[in-house]
């Protein structure tokens, strides 16, 4: 098909969907539907996942983020009641400079790529890193010690998130 | 390149997705959706920690893509506390308003 191969394909679709939601998240006005597009950008980078044959971290990413994630995000607005009425706008001229100090910054970024070597993705699509077998064994082998240390993390998120949102704050009744 | 994709693209759409989340949190003042723009920014740092993880034919990439994750459901989890919070204390999450420390 025009030359292009069915993974360039894939590639070149995915991100073009990818980008276009991403904007759509920045540039919509209602919150509710910036997560939606947020969850629908999230499923195009798990499709990269996939492409390149991660599919351990395609299938976490999904469960992770689309499933557990924006649901809480979907749950803090649904109890603030946002909607496009309360959206608060910045002015024009912040918004202008923004997008100017972005596209500045993309500039940079894509200008040090200029003159850089082409390399291919030479095991593309045949590599075995990314199985749930070879992922675990580096994990549990290589990484025990961070692993456990990722569990202490959550468990201290979980404390500190149960006493933010207790009713009445700890320090006042002391005070 | 003759089947596969040159990393350069992935580079690209890496640093455009990158660009998006860092407008976001430059031009919007709900401090919900600047959160989310951050959790854009990550997701495009791990599309190239797992495309650079297959060019070099190495699973410590995708073993971080792991932790980031991990990392970041707990800042998450933290973040929309402080945010329930904030706005049980001033009724909006309207960053201009948030400028107590000012004083």
């Amino acid at each position: 098909m025009l030359g292009y191969t069915i993974t360039q394909w894939l590639f070149g679709i995915l991100s073009f969907l990818a980008i276009m939601f991403g904007l759509m998240v920045v540039f919509s006005r209602n919150p509710v539907n910036s997560v939606l597009y947020l969850v629908l950008t999230f499923f195009c980078i798990a499709g990269h996942y996939l492409l390149m044959n991660a599919q351990f971290l395609a299938i976490v990413h999904i469960v992770v983020y689309a499933g557990a994630i924006m649901v809480l995000f979907l749950f803090i607005i649904m109890l603030m009641n946002l909607n496009e009425d309360s959206e608060p706008q910045k002015t024009w001229i912040t918004k202008i400079i923004a997008a100017v100090a972005g596209g500045m910054m993309l500039f940079v970024l894509v200008g040090s790529l200029k003159g850089s070597e082409q390399l291919g993705l030479s095991t593309y699509g045949s590599s075995q890193i990314g199985l749930v077998k070879n992922l675990g064994l580096v994990l549990f082998k290589d990484f025990l010690f961070p692993f456990e240390i990722a569990s202490i993390l959550l468990l201290a998120a979980l404390v500190g998130v149960i006493l933010l949102g207790r009713k009445e704050p700890v320090m006042d009744k002391k005070l | 390149m003759i089947n596969g994709i040159s990393i350069n693209y992935y580079i690209l759409l890496s640093a455009i997705l990158f660009i998006i989340g860092s407008i976001g949190v430059m031009a919007r003042r709900n401090s919900i959706i600047i959160f989310m723009c951050i959790e854009l920014m990550l997701n495009a740092v791990n599309l190239l920690l797992v495309a650079f993880s297959t060019l070099h034919n190495d699973a410590k990439g995708q073993v971080f893509v792991f932790f980031i994750m991990a990392v970041a459901a707990a800042e998450v989890a933290v973040g929309l506390a402080i945010l329930s919070m904030i706005y049980r204390n001033v009724k909006s999450i309207d960053t201009h308003l948030l400028s107590n420390l000012k004083n």
